[in-house]
């Protein structure tokens, strides 16, 4: 997030979009209802499914799915026709305006809602909404982002979000709201295969040496790494020939469920450490058990970036181990002894080679959390980003044009698939599917239709389904409500049972590799 | 903001216009007994504990929802404000079970601390009228009626904090109880739990429960989303038997959704890896720590050796934390030689 979770209380109007605020980040959700009963901000929400955020929103469009281009674009055009923009902001502070002007030229109401199914008059009503308030801020989760498109997605929000103005001002910016609890820390940590921590790339010579050096003068080679999406096709390739996982469980978390299955199973070798032994973990040569995060010490950065401290509560059940041992005992037995061995003298390292961090200590964050960028002991962090000046210079402004999803419904396959996640569960449902509480809430995988859709096919709720698209078929019972729009079916992905990316397809966007799990043609059957 | 200023008990206040007399009190040190005023929540006003008196006017007023005026004299205690208290914390006692040995908030009950600071001991206990059907908005907290003191702290934080209204209090004198109105919305947050000063409300998770008081606490951070809530779990005897929350701290000011508040089973969860499993002929068998590291460590050398270091490649994890991710990425770059190090953020 460019700006801290509370400043949603600061501003006039709250754009969300691609984000089941209530289900997925509930404690944020707090915050956007508080800013609309209490401050009396507006709410304006732009998603295809009938989320319970809706109940709050002064004004609610319903894209079709994997228009998003269009209707920012759509938003942008109405802003500048009717005047709208933050032109001083604009001339000061960006640069690629001109070009996007005259892009945006041929995105007419009439033409953005032909292309989205959104009418006219919304489009016209949110442009002034969005475009009269200062500030705004913009909300947005993987519903922008898992899409072929996600990378152009973010980039029109954030044009759309400058030519307000609203980019570096409390109260606004472009803020994603990440899923999980340290996503935005594993980023920060140089978990990627073209950047170390900080996001120092790894092709700058550089940053090489720096690392090297610091590392007791090892090689370390210049060339971008695999994502997982290309580990997985280099694992069936044969270019891979093992993989060390550490946490994670992509046979239910990647977009093409048979296609992992047989890129792990063709490796040499697979090693997992986990907590529980996951469909992932199954097909390991070797597994490592781990201990949960009540187990160890260390820090996590949330999705505003705050770094925090997570706490030993208990000793790990039977001979499970921390993961930084068990990477220790690995490295030492290959030849490289780690000098540090307990999580707050890593963090010291942390300190030394990334810059964002450098003033982050226990000490400093034994009570409360620091924003990165933290440059040094004595500062306060960072919580605005952007402010004043773009961390780049000058504020970019893309020129983007619309481009559909991969699949759209047709006559054999006439239902567009959207998966995601129910706020009783978490990702591949390892930890929240133990224990009888979760699950008694929400014990099974529900694929929401709409009633009309319902009606249509002879299915009463609580029938199963099965769904199929050209990769494969899932059994899995209805609930029939109005979240989903006609002609579209969510299924949440927690459920190895049914596993929905049986279902989805593994093109994925060409900059960001994040997959298309928001637009995929099924087709529905009533099963027996 | 323009200041107002006051005399609490013959002391000299300024406080910001639009402030109560209670916060202007408790500004200045001034301690006024409470008992259904929350600090995350709007005033309710239901128990008549924080009763202060104003000169010039008659009665007295309840302080947490009277707004201080400019030249306003208010006394705090007096022998007519302690009597009238105590006459109100009887009436709040006559329906609330004196069944402190064996209820789970015993220790940590702001009704049990009350009562003990007034020196409160004989209450004629009149049970309400009980319906035994007394299913509550969600089947992981559980309604005690005989202990509910009809405060409505429950019903304004379900309101206010969620915006949900799943739960209100319906009827009169002894017939009146917590009665979920809108189960179908009710998001099983357990705000209504964490704000109930007494322990009519419960968690009804497991069996194996321990005391309040009895548990360690330890803050952290919840595991779940992004949001980053602070939570404190309690640990007794290598188990957490619950979360717990500080209404100042953190993003969630002692909010938590349903993840973090009763997603916790997993961690004592009997199916936890216990042991280094070593697939052999394609099963599992339990290793030894050495023999799981060794065998770990001789593949992924042969490997590097034969096909070069990037023929491997890492998964880290967004579960994990900032340490273990830049170790993991330490042990990609620097041992086995290869940038192939990735997360599933994308998925
Ligand atoms: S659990 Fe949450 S939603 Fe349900 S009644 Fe309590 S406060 Fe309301
Ligand atoms: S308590 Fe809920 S909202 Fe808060 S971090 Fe945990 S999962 Fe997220």
């Amino acid at each position: 997030m460019t700006n801290p979770i509370s400043d949603i209380l600061k501003a006039e109007v709250i754009l969300t979009t691609g984000t089941n605020t209530d289900e997925n980040h509930p404690i944020i959700a707090n915050y956007v209802k508080e800013a609309v009963t209490r401050n009396g901000a507006k709410l304006l929400v732009i998603d295809p499914r009938r989320i319970s955020l809706v109940d709050h929103a002064t004004l609610w469009l319903r894209p079709r799915p994997g228009t998003d281009v269009a209707w920012i674009n759509g938003l942008m055009h109405i802003i500048l026709k009717e005047g709208l923009q933050a032109q001083k902001y604009i001339d000061e502070r960006t640069e690629g305006f001109e070009a996007l002007k005259a892009h945006l030229e041929t995105f007419t109401p009439d033409h953005v809602s032909a292309t989205t199914g959104i009418p006219a008059d919304d489009l016209i009503a949110a442009a002034r909404l969005y475009g009269k308030a200062r500030p705004a801020s913009i909300l947005y989760a993987m519903g922008i982002t898992k899409h072929t498109t996600g990378t152009d997605n973010v980039k029109s929000l954030a044009s759309l979000a400058m030519l307000c103005g609203n980019i570096g001002v409390d109260g606004g910016g472009i803020n994603p709201l990440r899923g999980q609890n340290n996503v935005q820390g594993a980023c920060d940590m140089g978990g990627l295969p073209n950047v170390f921590s900080g996001y120092q790339p790894v092709a700058d010579e550089k940053a090489i040496k720096k690392f090297a050096d610091a590392w007791g003068g090892v090689r370390i080679p210049s060339k971008i790494g695999l994502t997982v999406t290309e580990m997985i096709s280099g694992a069936a390739s044969g270019q891979v020939k093992a993989i060390y996982v550490m946490g994670e469980n992509p046979m239910l978390s990647d977009p093409d469920k048979h296609h992992v299955e047989h890129g792990l199973e063709t490796l040499e070798f697979l090693a997992v450490q986990d907590i529980f032994l996951t469909e992932t973990a199954k097909k390991a040569h070797v597994v490592f058990p781990a201990a949960c995060f009540a187990e160890k010490d260390g820090t996590v950065t949330n999705t505003e970036r705050l770094v925090q401290r997570v706490r030993k509560a208990l000793e790990p059940p039977g001979d499970a181990k921390e993961d930084i041992w068990i990477i220790n005992e690995i490295s030492k037995r290959m030849g490289y002894p780690m000098p540090a061995s307990t999580a707050e003298a890593i963090m010291r390292e942390i300190n030394t080679l990334t810059p964002s961090y450098a003033g982050i200590t226990y000490e400093r964050i034994a009570e409360k959390g620091l924003v990165w960028p933290c440059p040094d002991k004595n500062h306060p962090g960072t919580p605005v980003l952007h402010r004043g000046n773009f961390t780049r210079g000058k504020g970019q402004f893309f020129v983007i044009p619309f481009k559909p999803p991969v699949e759209s419904a047709d006559k054999e396959y006439p239902f567009i698939l959207s998966t995601g996640r129910v706020l009783e569960h978490y990702h591949t449902g390892t930890m929240t599917r133990r224990g009888s509480g979760l699950n008694r809430l929400y014990p099974e995988a529900l694929a929401e239709i709409s009633r009309a859709d319902a009606q249509k096919m002879g299915i009463a709720e609580g029938d199963y389904i099965n769904i199929i698209s050209r990769r494969g078929s899932i059994r899995v019972k209805t609930w029939l409500n109005d979240r989903s729009s006609q002609g579209m079916v969510f299924v949440p992905f927690h459920f190895h049972e049914a596993a929905v990316n049986l279902l989805t397809h593994a093109v994925v966007d060409p900059v960001s590799k994040i997959p298309e799990y928001k637009v995929s043609a099924v087709r529905i059957e009533k099963a027996s | 903001m323009s200041m107002v200023s006051l005399t609490i008990d013959g002391k000299m206040v300024s406080v910001p216009e639009g402030k109560t007399i209670l916060e202007a009190a408790q500004q200045t040190g001034i301690d006024i007994p409470t008992l259904c005023f929350h600090k995350r929540l709007p005033p309710i006003g239901s128990c008549n504990m924080c009763i202060v008196e104003i000169k010039g006017r008659p009665g007295p007023v309840t302080s947490c929802n009277t707004p201080v005026e400019e030249g306003l004299d208010v006394a705090t205690q007096s022998d007519a404000l302690h009597a009238q208290r105590v006459i109100n914390l009887k009436k709040i006692l006559l329906h609330h079970a004196l069944d402190c040995p064996v209820c789970d908030r015993a220790g940590e009950c702001d009704l049990q601390n009350i009562v003990y600071k007034f020196g409160i001991t004989d209450v004629a206990f009149e049970p309400r009228a009980q319906k035994r059907d007394d299913a509550y908005a969600t089947s992981l907290i559980r309604y005690w009626p005989e202990r509910c003191i009809l405060c409505r702290r429950c019903v304004t934080a379900c309101q206010s904090i969620k915006g949900i209204g799943a739960i209100d209090i319906i009827g009169e004198g002894d017939e009146a109880r917590l009665v979920p109105v809108a189960a179908d919305k009710c998001k099983s947050c357990g705000e209504c739990l964490s704000v109930c000063p007494t322990g009519a409300l419960t968690e009804n998770l497991s069996r194996r429960k321990g005391r309040p008081w009895m548990g360690k606490r330890v803050k952290t951070t919840c595991g779940y989303c992004g949001c980053g809530c602070q939570l404190e779990l309690s640990a007794l005897e290598n188990r957490v038997i619950g979360v717990h929350t500080e209404t100042d701290d953190g993003v969630n000011q002692g909010s938590l959704c349903v993840k973090g508040r009763f997603g916790y089973e997993f961690i004592g969860d009997e199916n936890r890896l216990k042991t280094p499993l070593i697939k052999e002929n394609g099963q599992f068998r339990e290793a030894s720590w050495e023999e799981a590291l060794d065998y770990t460590a001789k593949r992924l050398s042969a490997i590097k050796d034969q096909f070069g270091p990037d023929s491997i490649a890492g998964l880290t994890s967004a579960r994990c934390t900032n340490e273990e991710n830049f170790l993991f990425q330490k042990f990609m770059r620097a041992v086995i030689g290869t940038n192939s190090v990735d997360h599933c953020a994308r998925l």
